[in-house]
C-alpha cells in the first residue's frame, strides 16, 4: 500500500519536469495542437522511462516577481559583460590577467548550485571549472582579474546571483539559511572556509 | 510597426551580432591560453546569438517563428556553459593553463580530481 502512495507521490514530483519536456515538443513544432499535445506526452514519458536519471528534487516553491527579475537581471548581466568581453578582445593593447577563485556556496540544494553554476557560467566572463557538491563550493576561472579586491567584489556577485535564484524558487530551508547566513557574515571570505575543508 | 524603424532594428541587431561574433572569433587568436580563449570561444557569441535571432522574430513576426526562437536560445544557454565547463576542467586537470597570467588559483592543492 505504502509503496504505491509513495510511487505515485514520486511521479507527481516529476510532473512538472514531464510538463517542461511536453512544452519543449510544442515548441520545436511551433503550434499547438492535440495531436502534438498527446504525442509530447508520450515521448516524454518514454525519454523519462529509457533514459532514466537519479530524479531531481524540485523545491515547491515559485516566486513570480523574484522568477522575473532573476532572469531580467541575467539578460542584463550577459548583455553588459558580452560588451566587456568583446572589447577586451578588440583592445589593442592586451594584458590580460585571470584568476581561478573559490566561491563557497550557501545552498545545500543540487537544483540551486546547478542554476547558479550555469547562471554565472552564462554570463561571458567567469568559466566554471570544477564543484565540490559536498560543500557547495565553486570553482570558477574568471577573465581580466586585476587585483584581489576584484575578486572579492566578483565573489559577492555570484553570491548574489544565488541569493536572487534562491528568492525566485529556492526551498524554504535554503532561503531561510541564505538569508540567516546573509545577515551573520557581510563578507563571506575564502579564509575560513580553507580550514574546515582540509579533509575533503 | 512601420518599415523604417524595422529596417533600423534589423540593421543595428545584425550588426551587434556580426560584432560579437568577430569579437569572439579575434579573441580565440588573441587571448593567452585555453580558459581565456574559453571565454572568447562560447560567451559573445550566445548573445550575438540572441540578437540575431530576435531579428528573425522581429522581421517574421509569428507565433511559430517566437517559440523557435525561444527553444534555441534556451538550448544555447544551456548547453554552452556545460561545454565551457568540460572543457575548462580538462585543461585544468591536465595543465593546460598559464599560471603566470593568474592572479590567484584557489583551486591549487585542492587534490584534483
Amino acid at each position: 500500500m505504502t509503496t504505491v502512495r509513495v510511487r505515485l507521490a514520486n511521479f507527481a514530483s516529476q510532473l512538472p519536469l514531464l510538463a517542461g519536456l511536453v512544452v519543449l515538443w510544442m515548441l520545436l513544432w511551433g503550434k499547438f495542437t492535440w495531436l502534438n499535445l498527446v504525442t509530447g506526452a508520450v515521448l516524454a514519458l518514454l525519454v523519462s522511462v529509457v533514459f532514466y536519471l537519479p530524479a531531481v528534487k524540485l523545491s515547491g516553491r515559485l516566486n513570480p516577481w523574484f522568477t522575473l527579475t532573476f532572469l531580467m537581471r541575467l539578460l542584463s548581466d550577459i548583455a553588459r559583460a558580452s560588451t566587456e568581453v568583446a572589447l577586451l578582445a578588440l583592445w589593442p593593447r592586451l594584458r590580460l590577467t585571470n584568476a581561478i577563485i573559490q566561491v563557497p556556496l550557501r545552498t545545500r540544494s543540487d537544483l540551486i548550485l546547478t542554476w547558479t553554476a550555469v547562471a554565472t557560467s552564462i554570463v561571458p566572463g567567469s568559466i566554471v571549472v570544477d564543484i565540490d557538491r559536498v560543500n557547495s563550493t565553486l570553482y570558477l576561472h574568471v577573465l581580466n582579474m586585476k587585483s584581489i579586491a576584484e575578486t572579492d567584489t566578483f565573489r559577492e556577485s555570484v553570491m548574489k546571483t544565488e541569493r536572487r535564484i534562491v528568492n525566485a524558487f529556492g526551498s524554504k530551508e535554503d532561503l531561510e539559511r541564505v538569508r540567516r547566513l546573509q545577515s551573520a557574515t557581510k563578507h563571506p571570505g575564502r579564509h575560513e572556509k580553507h580550514e574546515s575543508e582540509g579533509s575533503v | 510597426m512601420s518599415d523604417l524603424v524595422r529596417d533600423i532594428l534589423t540593421g543595428a541587431l545584425v550588426l551587434v551580432s556580426a560584432v560579437m561574433c568577430l569579437a569572439a572569433g579575434v579573441g580565440l587568436i588573441r587571448f593567452p591560453d585555453v580558459l581565456s580563449r574559453l571565454h572568447a570561444a562560447t560567451k559573445p557569441q550566445i548573445f550575438g546569438l540572441m540578437a540575431v535571432t530576435l531579428d528573425v522574430a522581429v522581421n517574421n513576426l509569428t507565433l511559430a517563428t517566437v517559440t523557435l526562437v525561444v527553444a534555441i536560445v534556451l538550448f544555447q544557454a544551456l548547453t554552452a556553459p556545460m561545454a565551457a565547463h568540460l572543457v575548462g576542467r580538462a585543461a585544468y586537470t591536465s595543465e593546460h593553463l598559464r599560471s603566470d597570467i593568474l592572479i590567484i588559483d584557489e583551486l591549487s592543492g585542492r587534490g584534483r580530481h
